[in-house]
């Protein structure tokens, strides 16, 4: 057998930390008064060569390098693919709509990159200190970009929220980690599974994984652990909006899914009611809160959490379809969210004049393309057939009826009703004339690349929802490899020992 | 010809989609959405009339059937069809939608794209639902169907209308909530969406009765809101007296009612005959109900709303009888039901783009004034009333004498105070809206009578009217083969007692007239 140089395993990884240090290179060479613009340029350069990256990776072996800490599968792959996906759409929606004068671009645009370098990495993790580390590269460029308006009261206040939960929720997942390392004497995933259940001390097993638990579903913006979502929210600039509510959390997923179903597969008649509950209780919360919010933005963030529980209705599904599920659902979600939030930048702007659902009114009148789209990604949201929202919830929901939870199905649905009735107050107010048609903002200009941002979340949308098959296909191929025992499983307790070399 | 026959479905719910794209991408000038929207919609229709030119009338089963995977897991194929239950509906809403275009064609006056664009996506829904044969594809219209409707009727809602979108879209969407789950225990139980094998799996009883209750409840509970059936009629008149009068005239009765006869009783028979008594007591009370509301309301698009309430419970009445001729009755009541309502709504359309006021109370007068409108208005509300020699009397008369003989001479006699009451609200409509003394509105507007444009798209709807009452045996025998099926397996898993009208037969009602 001819090994795979470790090199290849992160090469996605490591072709987006280049181009982060080239963008915050020529930002410091370049003289103080050239226009920093180019540098988004080269960052969605870089992140569309880490796509085509991590697609090669597909003619690789599955397996891991690099010490058995990082694996290439399938399953990293689609949300490899995803993740630089939804990065690059929110790199071309900033290159648009950062004002020309704003500081520090180099920094906003290496910080996007770093971001995704954490949140690939963390998808690829099979070792949980990497995960540790991976999580914390993330979480540390997304605090930081959801301050990025310093000079408003909201944006350091996001950051500020964001940083102390978040570092909260992230000292859980290290305290699980730290539990379960204890009670197996590993962190590797894989031995791991392996050597759950017949741990001595079955105790911290199950304390481990309810802390690990937290941490993610924090992560994730799942009800109880959502109250951060909102505010950070509404404070953040609203293209560091697109990527913060999909990117971090379709990698988030990715990590739940691998301790649920790698990890921890002996113990799921006790995470199964578990994730059931939070299922619930994130749709629920989620849409009855959004039915109140006034602000666009706010209205959003509740959305997300709603969706984050039909999400997790997907992990009643047993095995390959529940993670199959799960991770379309991620990807439809991601696309229809990233898509509304350029939306959303466009019509409110950067500094966010019109933050409210009132404001909105008209806009079809104001601006055909951009009220179109916006009803269109409603549409999805609210889970309409041929859009991507639509096959997202029917495959979420079809595999908690397999998997025996027709309960789940029927409040998500039900629920999916109740989120209807806000999406489409959107909707109404936005083919609405404006009486007041003198004080009306002007219609938002559409550049080139917010263009092409937008043309590539319609067209995910739309593939999504009408020919899902080939998507679904990598699911399921990436479910697969996350199922079948790891080729180290078979020789426990030496596997973290580097394999001897030819 | 074996090609077109494949292909002509497809064609036929494609063509508006295409059309809604070209009307998106063309400048919204010189009328140019609107001549792209009609030639659509008349090229459609021209399509649509291929499938009753070449329906074989003794060949059972569905027709131009065609049948890819669409999707490898879940299994949703593409599969579309028509039967004799299905095909006059698919001409029906071909014919519907260019009148739809030309009433539109002064009403609509900005935004057009959108409008048409809209309006042709709400075709292809409605396409969708009528020739799907996969119930995922067919609740993937189904749901598709609401969202131009709702938005149309926010946008272009006479007074409130995002208040009636939002009513409109709830109450809708909300009950195809259980539908869908409804569909995927289905799946999930077969490994199937196809219309035709679960229909043999269930007949073979390969379900558990107490859950297949439930799913057959479920598909109901969509079915019934959409009719709408009482007391699940709450967006009805909202609606009507908001949405564009092209849309109104879509909107109620047809989707539901389609789906009930083919998604309810063809798919659940047993569970549909043990709920039939409760839905002959709904359609019963629905007829008398909507009828008696209709008597007292003051503006004509909500009278217009009672009395469709009241004339959908009678086709309801119609299915769940349970005889081959109710059933009958009940389709071709559809086809008249869409004729004369649309045409009822084009008039009432065109006086309210005249004198800008749906209060009966300003109206009087008018017949001389405008004289054409007044003779067309006077033949659609007799055609509504169910004059013979007129659309509405033949299905009426194969309803109330299928209910009368098959059924229950009860509740057919009920039923049919409903009718008398129809004739008290509809022609006292037509006298206080065109008769009497001229009331101050009517003066002091200058009299515009019917224009040549709104005339050629009247004239046809008021020839089908006279063409449906007078030859009912052009439209039955294909109509006939559709309902059979349904009505066949219902006789297969019944005792013999049940057996309802062995001997009634089809051509009694065209004596009946002599």
């Amino acid at each position: 057998m001819n090994p795979v140089p470790d090199i290849f395993r992160i090469l996605p990884e490591l072709v987006l930390t280049l181009t982060g240090v080239a963008v915050m290179l020529i930002d410091a060479t370049l003289p103080a008064a050239w226009p920093r613009r180019s540098l988004g340029w080269v960052a969605a350069i870089g992140t569309t060569l880490a796509l085509w990256a991590s697609l090669w990776q597909l003619s690789l072996p599955v397996g891991t390098g690099f010490y058995s800490t990082v694996e290439t599968s399938p399953f990293t792959v689609f949300f490899h693919v995803l993740i630089c996906g939804i990065v690059l759409v929110a790199l071309l929606l900033s290159l648009d709509t950062l004002p020309e004068d704003s500081h520090h671009q180099g920094e906003f645009y290496a910080l996007i990159v770093f971001g995704a370098v954490g949140m690939c990495l963390l998808t690829g993790a099979v070792e949980l200190l990497l995960v540790f580390i991976a999580l914390e590269i993330s979480s540390i460029s997304t605090y930081i970009l959801a301050g990025y308006r310093k000079d408003t009261g909201r944006g350091p206040e996001a950051a500020i929220k964001y940083f102390l939960l978040g570092s909260f929720a992230t000292g859980f997942l290290l305290y699980g980690i730290a539990l379960i390392f204890g009670a197996t004497g590993t962190t590797q995933i894989y031995e791991i599974s392996y050597l759950v259940p017949s741990a001595p001390n079955h105790l911290f097993v199950l304390a481990g994984l309810a802390l690990m638990l937290v941490g993610i579903l924090f992560k994730v913006s799942a009800a109880p652990f959502h109250v951060w979502t909102p505010d950070v929210y509404e404070g953040a600039p609203s293209p560091v909006v697109a990527l913060l509510s999909t990117a971090p959390k379709a990698a988030a997923f990715a990590l739940l899914l691998r301790v649920v179903y790698e990890m921890f597969p002996s113990l799921h008649s006790l995470w199964s009611p578990l994730l059931w509950i939070v299922a619930v209780l994130s749709m629920t919360v989620g849409n009855l809160a959004a039915l109140r919010q006034q602000n666009v933005k706010r209205m959003l963030a509740y959305s997300s959490i709603a969706h984050a529980g039909y999400l997790l209705a997907a992990f009643a599904g047993l095995g390959n379809s529940g993670i199959a599920a799960a991770s379309f659902y991620t990807a439809a979600y991601a696309a229809m969210n990233v898509g509304i939030f350029a939306v959303i930048t466009l019509v409110s702007g950067y500094d966010e004049q019109l933050p409210l659902v009132e404001d909105y009114r008209g806009l079809i009148y104001r601006s055909p393309l951009l009220g179109s789209l916006l009803i269109f990604f409603l549409v999805s949201l609210v889970g309409i057939p041929f859009t991507g929202g639509f096959f997202g919830k029917f495959y979420s929901f079809s595999a908690a009826v397999s998997g025996g939870a027709i309960w789940l199905a029927i409040i998500g649905l039900l629920n999916s009703g109740l989120a209807a009735g806000y999406y489409l107050r959107l909707v109404l107010t936005s083919v609405q004339r404006n009486a007041d048609r003198k004080n009306e903002a002007p219609a938002p200009q559409v550049g080139v690349a917010v263009g092409a941002a937008l043309l590539l979340a319609v067209a995910a949308t739309l593939v999504l929802g009408i020919v899902p098959g080939e998507v679904l296909r990598a699911a399921e191929s990436g479910a697969h490899t996350l199922q079948a025992p790891p080729p180290q499983a078979a020789t426990p307790g030496i596997a973290v020992e580097p394999q001897p070399q030819p | 010809m074996n090609a077109i026959n494949q292909s002509i479905l497809t064609l036929i719910l494609l063509l508006p989609l295409a059309g809604a794209v070209l009307v998106a991408l063309v400048p919204d000038r010189r009328k140019l959405p609107n001549w792209i929207a009609l030639i659509t919609a008349l090229v459609t229709f021209g399509l649509t009339l291929h499938l009753p030119a070449h329906f074989v009338l003794n060949q059972g089963g569905f027709q131009f059937e065609i049948n890819m995977p669409w999707i490898e897991n879940p299994a949703i194929f593409y599969h579309l069809g028509v039967d004799g239950l299905s095909l006059w509906l698919v001409v029906l809403t071909g014919l519907l939608a260019p009148v739809g275009v030309v009433a539109s064609w002064n009403a609509i006056t900005e935004r057009r794209k959108v409008f048409y664009a809209l309006f042709l996506v709400q075709q292809t829904a409605m396409f969708g639902v009528f020739l799907s044969l996969d119930l995922m594809l067919y609740y993937g219209f189904w749901e598709l169907s609401l969202v131009p409707m709702a938005v149309l009727i926010a946008m272009y809602g006479r007074k409130d209308g995002p208040k009636a979108a939002l009513k409109f879209f709830l109450f809708t969407f909300i009950p195809s909530a259980p539908l869908l789950v409804a569909i995927l225990w289905l799946y999930a139980r077969t490994g199937s969406f196809d219309f035709v094998t679960l229909q043999i799996l269930i007949a073979h009883g390969n379900f558990p009765a107490g859950p297949l209750c439930w799913i057959a409840l479920a598909f109901l509970f969509a079915f019934a809101v959409k009719v709408p059936i009482f007391p699940l009629h709450g967006w009805l008149a909202d609606t009507f007296s908001e949405a564009p009068v092209a849309l109104a005239m879509v909107v109620a009765g047809k989707l539901g009612l389609y789906s009930m006869l083919r998604f309810h009783i063809g798919l659940f028979p047993q569970q549909a005959l043990a709920l039939a008594p409760l839905l002959i007591a709904l359609a019963v009370i629905g007829v008398l109900y909507g009828a008696c509301l209709a008597l007292v309301q003051r503006d004509f698009w909500r009278l217009l709303a009672f009395a469709a309430l009241s004339h959908l419970s009678l086709i309801v009445l119609g299915i769940y009888g349970f005889t081959l001729t109710g059933m009958s009755g009940a389709v071709f009541q559809i086809l008249s039901h869409g004729v004369v309502d649309g045409a009822l709504f084009l008039l009432l359309g065109f006086l309210y783009d005249r004198y800008a006021s749906s209060q009966i109370g300003d109206y009087g007068g008018l017949a001389g004034k405008l004289p054409r409108a007044a003779t067309l208005f006077v033949l659609a509300s007799l055609a509504m009333i169910g004059l013979p020699f007129l659309s509405g009397f033949v299905g009426e008369f194969l309803i109330f004498s299928s209910t009368f003989i098959g059924v229950s001479r009860g509740w057919a006699i009920a039923a049919s105070l409903g009718v008398i009451l129809g004739a008290v609200y509809m022609l006292s409509l037509v006298q206080h809206l065109f008769y009497g003394p001229e009331s101050a509105l009517a003066a002091s507007k200058p009299a515009k009578d019917i224009r040549f444009g709104e005339l050629a798209i009247l004239a046809p709807l008021a020839v089908l009217m006279l063409a449906l009452g007078v030859t009912p045996s052009l439209w039955l025998p294909s109509i006939q083969t559709g309902v059979h099926p349904p009505q066949a397996k219902v006789s297969a898993v019944l005792p013999p007692s049940v057996l309802l009208l062995p001997s009634f037969s089809i051509p009694s009602p065209g004596e009946g007239q002599r």
